[in-house]
C-alpha cells in the first residue's frame, strides 16, 4: 500500500484516497470549435508513460480535497504532491519513457 | 516438427525421457521479414501461428523482449468465458471460444482445456437484474448461459455457502457449461511449437527500440537490441506496454495501464469443481490441475508498470473467498503476482489499422484477454495478411475513440472482467 503524502493533512494511507487519473489536462474551451479526433483525443488519449506522471489525487476519506501528485510509474515512488493550481517542480520532459 | 503421441510418448518412456530435444529454434534475427510482431505473449504467438497456417505468410518475426509468455500469458488465472453483453463482444469471445474447443488437436499439443463451467455469482438486485440480461442476451446470441438459483448454484458447486447472512450473500449466478480453464503455459508453447515447424522466427530477448518510417509516414522497420529488422507489415501485440511500442511510432493511445494481481495456495486434493467468479467483490477462483487454489483480484486504482499492487487488494479479495468459502479460511497462500494489463475507456479490446501505414495494433485486452487468445490471433492474423480486419473485429477499431462508437462492455459488466 502506498503512503500519500496529502499536501493538506501529511502522510495518509493510499485507503484513504482515490485516483483521478492523468493530471493538468485541459478541456478545450469552446468543445463545438475542436473537431471529433481533437474531442476524441482530449476525452480518451492518455500519456501512460513508463516513469515519471503528473496525476490527480483525491483525499476522499480525509480533507476531501484535489491534489496533484508526480509518482515514477516503473518504482511506484511519489517524487511530489502539490496543490490545484501549482506547478510541479520536476520537469516532466526529460521524464523516462 | 515431431508429432506429439502414445507411440511417441512410450518410446520416449523407454528411454528414460532424454531424446525430446527443443520443441523450437532460437534463430538469430534475418535482415527483413514480411511480417514482424512485436510481443511473443500468448496473443502474437497465436497470431503469428495463424498467419503461417490460415494465410500462408511463414516469413515473419516473433519479437519478444523477455521470453515467451513470460508477461501476462503466464501471470492471468486462465478462465476462458464468451459470455458477453454486446453482439461485437459475444462474437468476438465466442470465436474464440470455439477455436479453444479444438486446439488441442489443433496444435498437437495439450493446452488441458477443462469445459468445467464458470459460475458469475450474482449479490444484489442490481447483479441479478443484469446477468438475467446477460442471460437473454447470449442466447439472442447462440451462446450457452443459464440462471441459477442460490441452491442451484450449491448443488453445481459445493463449497459455496448460500448462508442469507454473510456479507455478500449468494442471491444466485449465471453459469456457463462451456465455459472453464485451459493451461495457459501451454498456450504459449503450442502456438510457438506450431509456427516455428512452418517457418516463424521466434526471437527472445530482443527488444524493439524503434520504429522506423519512410519519408511518406509508413512504416519500414524496427529497430532492436539485436539490430535493425526491415519489416513488410508490423504488428503491435505489446499488452501493458503497447502505449511505449505506439509513441515509437508517434500514435498516441487511449490506453492507461494497471497492475492486475493473482495468487495461488498450497495444492490440495481435488475440492473445488468449477471456476467461480464474483465481479461485486472482485473474487475470481478455481483449482488447477495441480491442486493448488488459482485465485484473481482487481486492479490497483493507480497506472504503473511496476509488476505488483497493493497487498490491501488482495487482501480484499481473500477476505471475500474466506466468507463464500468457509472451508479455505484456514489455506496458505504459496504466491502472488502481478501483471500489466492495458485498459481502453470502454473496456473493450482494439484490433485492426493504425493512422501509420503499415502498422497495426492488438491491444487494450485489460483484465480479461487470455480467454480471447485463439480468436485475437485468428482475426490479427487475417488483419495483417489481407490488410484489412476480419468481420470479428471490424467494430473493434481504434478510431472508435474518434467516432464515439463505443463498445461499452465497461458499462455492461459493472466492472473490470
Amino acid at each position: 500500500m502506498l503512503l500519500i503524502d496529502c499536501p493538506f493533512c501529511g502522510k495518509r494511507p493510499e485507503v484513504e484516497f482515490r485516483c483521478g487519473g492523468e493530471a493538468h489536462i485541459a478541456r478545450p474551451a469552446n468543445p463545438f470549435a475542436v473537431d471529433d479526433q481533437a474531442w476524441g483525443e482530449h476525452l480518451f488519449v492518455r500519456k501512460n508513460p513508463r516513469g515519471l506522471h503528473a496525476e490527480r489525487w483525491i483525499h476522499a476519506h480525509g480533507c476531501g480535497r484535489w491534489f496533484n501528485a508526480i509518482r515514477d510509474t516503473y518504482t511506484d515512488r511519489f517524487v511530489e504532491t502539490y496543490k490545484a493550481g501549482e506547478r510541479p517542480s520536476v520537469d516532466l520532459s526529460e521524464a523516462r519513457a | 516438427m515431431r508429432r506429439f503421441s502414445f507411440a511417441s510418448l512410450l518410446s520416449e518412456a523407454l528411454g528414460g525421457h532424454q531424446g525430446w530435444g527443443r520443441q523450437w529454434r532460437a534463430p538469430d534475427p534475418k535482415p527483413s521479414y514480411d511480417v514482424v510482431i512485436i510481443g511473443g505473449g500468448g496473443h502474437g504467438l497465436a497470431t503469428a501461428y495463424y498467419l503461417a497456417t490460415v494465410h500462408g505468410i511463414t516469413n515473419v518475426a516473433v519479437l519478444e523482449k523477455g521470453w515467451i509468455g513470460g508477461g501476462n500469458t503466464g501471470r492471468n488465472t486462465t478462465i476462458i468465458r464468451s459470455n458477453y453483453l454486446y453482439d461485437e463482444s459475444a462474437g468476438i469471445y465466442e470465436h474464440a471460444l470455439k477455436l479453444w474447443e479444438g486446439l488441442s488437436q489443433e496444435l498437437n499439443y495439450n493446452v488441458m482445456f477443462s469445459q468445467r463451467g464458470v459460475l458469475m455469482l450474482a449479490h444484489n438486485h442490481h447483479d441479478d437484474q443484469s446477468f438475467k440480461r446477460h442471460v437473454y442476451a447470449n442466447r439472442l446470441n447462440g451462446i450457452d448461459n443459464e440462471w441459477l438459483s442460490a441452491e442451484e448454484c450449491k448443488d453445481f458447486c459445493p463449497p459455496l455457502s448460500i448462508s442469507p447472512d454473510i456479507r455478500y450473500p449468494v442471491l444466485g449466478g449465471a453459469l456457463q457449461r462451456r465455459a472453464g480453464t485451459a493451461r495457459h503455459d501451454a498456450v504459449a508453447w503450442g502456438y510457438a511449437r506450431g509456427a516455428d515447424a512452418r517457418g516463424v522466427d521466434i526471437i527472445q530477448n530482443c527488444e524493439v527500440t524503434g520504429i522506423s518510417r519512410d519519408a511518406s509516414g509508413k512504416a519500414i522497420g524496427v529497430e532492436t537490441t539485436r539490430g535493425y529488422i526491415r519489416a513488410g507489415r508490423i504488428g503491435v501485440v505489446a499488452a501493458g506496454n503497447t502505449s511505449r511500442v505506439m509513441a515509437m511510432a508517434d500514435v498516441r493511445m487511449p490506453l492507461e495501464s494497471y497492475p492486475l494481481q493473482a495468487l495461488v495456495s498450497e495444492p490440495v486434493k481435488p475440492v473445488f469443481p468449477c471456476v467461480v467468479m464474483s465481479n461485486a467483490v472482485h473474487a475470481y477462483i478455481s483449482q488447477s490441475d495441480k491442486g493448488e487454489l488459482v485465485i484473481g483480484a482487481g486492479t490497483d486504482q493507480y497506472t504503473s508498470y511496476s509488476q505488483q499492487g497493493g497487498l490491501h487488494i488482495t487482501t480484499h479479495t481473500l477476505d471475500a473467498i474466506c466468507e463464500i468459502f468457509p472451508q479455505f479460511t484456514r489455506m496458505r497462500m504459496l504466491r502472488s503476482w502481478g501483471g500489466i494489463v492495458d485498459v481502453t475507456p470502454d473496456r473493450s479490446p482494439i484490433i485492426g489499422k493504425t493512422p501509420v501505414e503499415n502498422l497495426f495494433v492488438n491491444c487494450g485486452w485489460g483484465t480479461g484477454g487470455f480467454k480471447a487468445t485463439p480468436g485475437s490471433g485468428h482475426v490479427f492474423a487475417h488483419t495483417l495478411a489481407t490488410g484489412e480486419p476480419h468481420k470479428v473485429n471490424a467494430p473493434f477499431t481504434l478510431d472508435r475513440f474518434r467516432t464515439g462508437r463505443l463498445i461499452d462492455e465497461a458499462a455492461a459488466a459493472a466492472v473490470a472482467h
